[in-house]
């Protein structure tokens, strides 16, 4: 058996060099070719290296977290008595290590929250790459990396898209000519298939598994962690409207849908719950919040941003909260309001409004929202329109609960009724849409148990 | 039908064709009195007498050139090598006078003869004897080259050998002549040049191999039926012509192929029948066809070094694995 090299592999066209996620296997560990060896992060994606030759893994010279040139040597793979060290001292092709990749991540969140005031909002439309969670970022980071689980597995990092090249980049795709075919007599993207076979090729296999599953799309299935959206193409219609909508309401052509909302037994449920000892007290707008996020999920095309060529569609509900200030109106971001309980919604809404007031937002906390909620019932406002925070798609306006004369089974009778009203980023969205998006918010606060659940 | 050993079904098919045709015979060396090297022209010369069993000198260009002739002037011989090794001591007989004679002659000559004796890997029997070689055959225009794995097949096949006008090699093994299989003992018992066999019905893999390496394969595809495999072997038996229909039938059912044989791989048998299943079933086709070669080095005599040279049982199951993408590589 001869020593054979572990190299950096090219994996695509334009790629230069790669970071090492984590190795999978460790110096010792008995390796057969074909072996996944390590995961590397590329400019495209997140792709299993494997190993070529087969023996021990005998030496890794570039750990988890460097990035370095691609064809540089960043492991040794030999029998247990073969001499090494000529190969091994190759090293070098000066591969950036861990310490000068993680620096400017770690250095940067000081920096961030030590002005505040002068940072100017972060823009709203981040890199995915940067969103990567990766494991030389610790709690520290930025928080649009902190954004994601920091202990979020590479391994989930390979859901559709992640192994193939985004549409429209030229990046070359591998697929088996079986597979092609059966794509295409099937209808499959193969774009959104992911390749099991040697360097990501997408085989038979894989194309079978996406078209038994179509429905394996975002909506409502819990995505993997670190998975913040995905990019659709425009349809034809889509690309229409988003190239006429403007001309009548530049920038962002808006329409809203409304609807009335009883919330009986939304007031009993929180009355309840406000009962509860040391409990934090629950508002209506964390009822709202609640809604919305458990909504978000199950109609991705509202959590989502217009991108001019594309739709970005979120899967996680960051909600931006609507805050007036004396002067004018700020909107701290609550982030993954999907995963919080309604304490937690309240615990952090009431945190996050309070320091706004007093103007101690940090920059990364007023980014990165996918969705807004704008209430103004506690100034007795029936009914109202926002305007939308772009890149967001849409944003919820809430009026105040009132109590009003309402038709019931038996006659008349006396409800509490609240008046909600989206409005919607016609290049987005169209008002069906929307309208089931709201639709959904309607019952889950008429059935608030379901908040709860 | 009745069973017989590979070497007795060569011996039928010279004895019958002799009997049908006395423009039939066979020259080489031992042939006669010896009864063949291997024994496969055992009572031939009592029974047919010198004139259609010759013995010749050890002069393979000679006796080549000498059968050659005679099927210029309208006779059918048969021209044993008494191993096919030896048969490059005639390839400018073979190559330049029996494949090209009917072009070169305008058609005024045809060569129906047939060159047959044993070839490729064997037991022991070193560099110079161990060599699979239909590979110097089958590029030139004009040759049949036949390679049969079974004693039917060496029997039918033999016999329209005999019965084709055009010069055909046929390369048997030392390592099957005592294998024993049914074969037909009717006289008019043939299998047409250009056909292959599928010798194991599979879904999921096509392996194309001949000779010992089709009884390889069969062995290996015990081994991958217990993992849920299932592997579809098919025996080209003549190489040229090469039956693609059967063989890329078949791999437009399995969507992959592996291609075995024991000669060195560069530009072998293996190399043509990629080319040919890459050509004409690209778009069927979920893995790149895996070959499974000898070893490009000289046969060495010692027996665990041979046995290292020569494709196995497990270099095809892991060839198997490999386009099936169930070697760790990717898949599972």
């Amino acid at each position: 058996m001869a020593v054979s090299k572990v190299l950096m592999p090219k994996l695509s066209e334009a790629m230069e060099s790669g970071k090492i996620i984590k190795w999978l296997k460790k110096e010792g560990d008995r390796i057969q070719a074909g072996d996944i060896l390590a995961e590397v992060e590329t400019d495209k994606a997140d792709v299993e290296m494997e190993a070529f030759g087969a023996g021990v893994l005998r030496k890794i010279l570039s750990p988890a977290g460097s990035t370095v040139p691609v064809g540089s040597l960043i492991g040794v793979i030999a029998e247990p008595d073969e001499d090494i060290a000529a190969v091994a001292s190759q090293a070098g092709g000066a591969p950036a290590t861990p310490a000068a990749a993680a620096a400017p991540a770690a250095a940067a969140a000081p920096e961030m929250a030590s002005r505040p005031a002068a940072v100017p909002p972060q823009p709203r439309r981040e890199d995915p790459a940067a969103r990567t969670p990766s494991p030389s970022t610790g709690p520290t980071a930025p928080a649009r990396v902190a954004a994601a689980p920091p202990a979020a597995p590479a391994t989930a990092l390979r859901p559709a898209a992640a192994a193939s090249p985004a549409p429209g980049d030229g990046g070359r795709l591998k697929a088996s000519p079986l597979a092609r075919k059966i794509a295409a007599q099937s209808g499959v993207d193969l774009h959104v298939v992911h390749g099991s076979g040697p360097g990501g090729r997408i085989v038979r296999r894989d194309v079978e598994a996406a078209s038994a599953a179509p429905a394996a799309r975002p909506v409502a299935v819990p995505v993997a962690p670190g998975v913040e959206f995905e990019d659709r193409p425009l349809s034809q219609i889509r690309a229409a409207i988003a190239k006429r909508m403007p001309l009548s309401k530049a920038p962002v052509p808006h329409f809203y849908v409304s609807s009335e909302v009883a919330m009986d037994r939304g007031w009993s449920l929180r009355e309840e719950l406000n009962a509860l000892e040391g409990q934090p007290k629950i508002s209506f707008n964390d009822l709202v919040l609640r809604a919305c996020a458990l909504a978000l999920l199950q109609h991705p095309g509202v959590n989502a941003s217009f991108q001019g060529e594309s739709i970005r569609v979120f899967y996680r509900a960051h909600i931006g909260i609507a805050v007036a200030l004396e002067d004018g109106l700020i909107t701290p971001v609550l982030r993954d309001v999907h995963a919080k309980s309604l304490g937690q919604i309240a615990t952090e809404a009431r945190d996050l409004a309070e320091r706004a007031r007093q103007r101690k937002l940090r920059a990364p906390e007023m980014s990165g929202a996918t969705f807004s909620i704008s209430n103004l019932g506690m100034f007795d406002v029936t009914e109202f329109s926002a305007i939308i925070n772009p890149p967001e798609g849409a944003i919820l306006a809430v009026g105040s609960v009132r109590t009003i004369p309402v038709v019931t089974a038996d006659g008349l009778g006396v409800g509490r009724r609240m008046m909600l009203t989206l409005s919607c980023d016609h290049r987005v969205m169209d008002g069906a849409m929307g309208a089931r998006f709201l639709q959904d918010v309607k019952r889950l606060l008429e059935e608030p148990l379901r908040l709860l659940v | 039908m009745a069973v017989m050993t590979y070497r007795e079904a060569l011996n039928l098919a010279l004895r019958e064709e002799m009997a049908r045709d006395d423009r039939v015979f066979v020259i080489g060396e031992e042939v006669g009195l010896y009864e063949g090297a291997y024994k496969v022209t055992q009572g031939l010369l009592k029974e047919f007498g010198p004139r259609r069993i010759v013995d010749t000198p050890i002069a393979e260009s000679g006796f080549t050139g000498v059968g050659i002739g005679a099927a210029m002037v309208g006779l059918r011989p048969v021209v044993e090598m008494m191993t096919f090794n030896f048969a490059m001591l005639a390839l400018d007989q073979i190559v330049n006078s029996a494949a090209k004679m009917n072009y070169m002659s305008g058609g005024q000559f045809n060569v129906p003869i047939v060159i047959r004796g044993p070839g490729g890997p064997a037991h022991q029997l070193a560099a110079q004897h161990s060599q699979s070689m239909e590979v110097y055959f089958y590029h030139v225009p004009g040759l049949k080259v036949v390679r049969p794995s079974t004693p039917e097949d060496a029997k039918g096949l033999l016999k329209s050998a005999i019965r084709d006008d055009n010069p055909v090699i046929f390369i048997e093994s030392e390592t099957l002549y005592a294998i024993k299989g049914e074969v037909s003992e009717d006289p008019e018992f043939l299998i047409p040049l250009g056909k292959a066999a599928v010798r194991r019905v599979g879904t999921d893999v096509t392996v194309v191999a001949y000779m010992g390496m089709m009884y390889r394969a069969l062995e290996a595809a015990e081994e991958l039926a217990k993992d849920g495999i299932s592997i579809e072997i098919v025996d080209p038996r003549t190489l040229q012509p090469l039956d693609s229909a059967t063989i890329l039938e078949s791999v437009r059912k399995t969507h992959r192929a592996v291609v075995v044989e024991a000669g060195a791989g560069f530009a072998g048998m293996g190399s043509e029948l990629t080319a040919v299943i890459t050509e004409q079933a690209f778009d069927d086709l979920d893995a790149p066809v895996e070959r499974v070669t000898g070893v490009p080095a000289p046969m060495p005599y010692a027996r665990n070094l041979e046995k290292a040279k020569t494709p196995s049982k497990e270099r095809i199951i892991e060839a198997v694995r490999k386009v099936c993408y169930a070697n760790g590589n990717g898949g599972r």
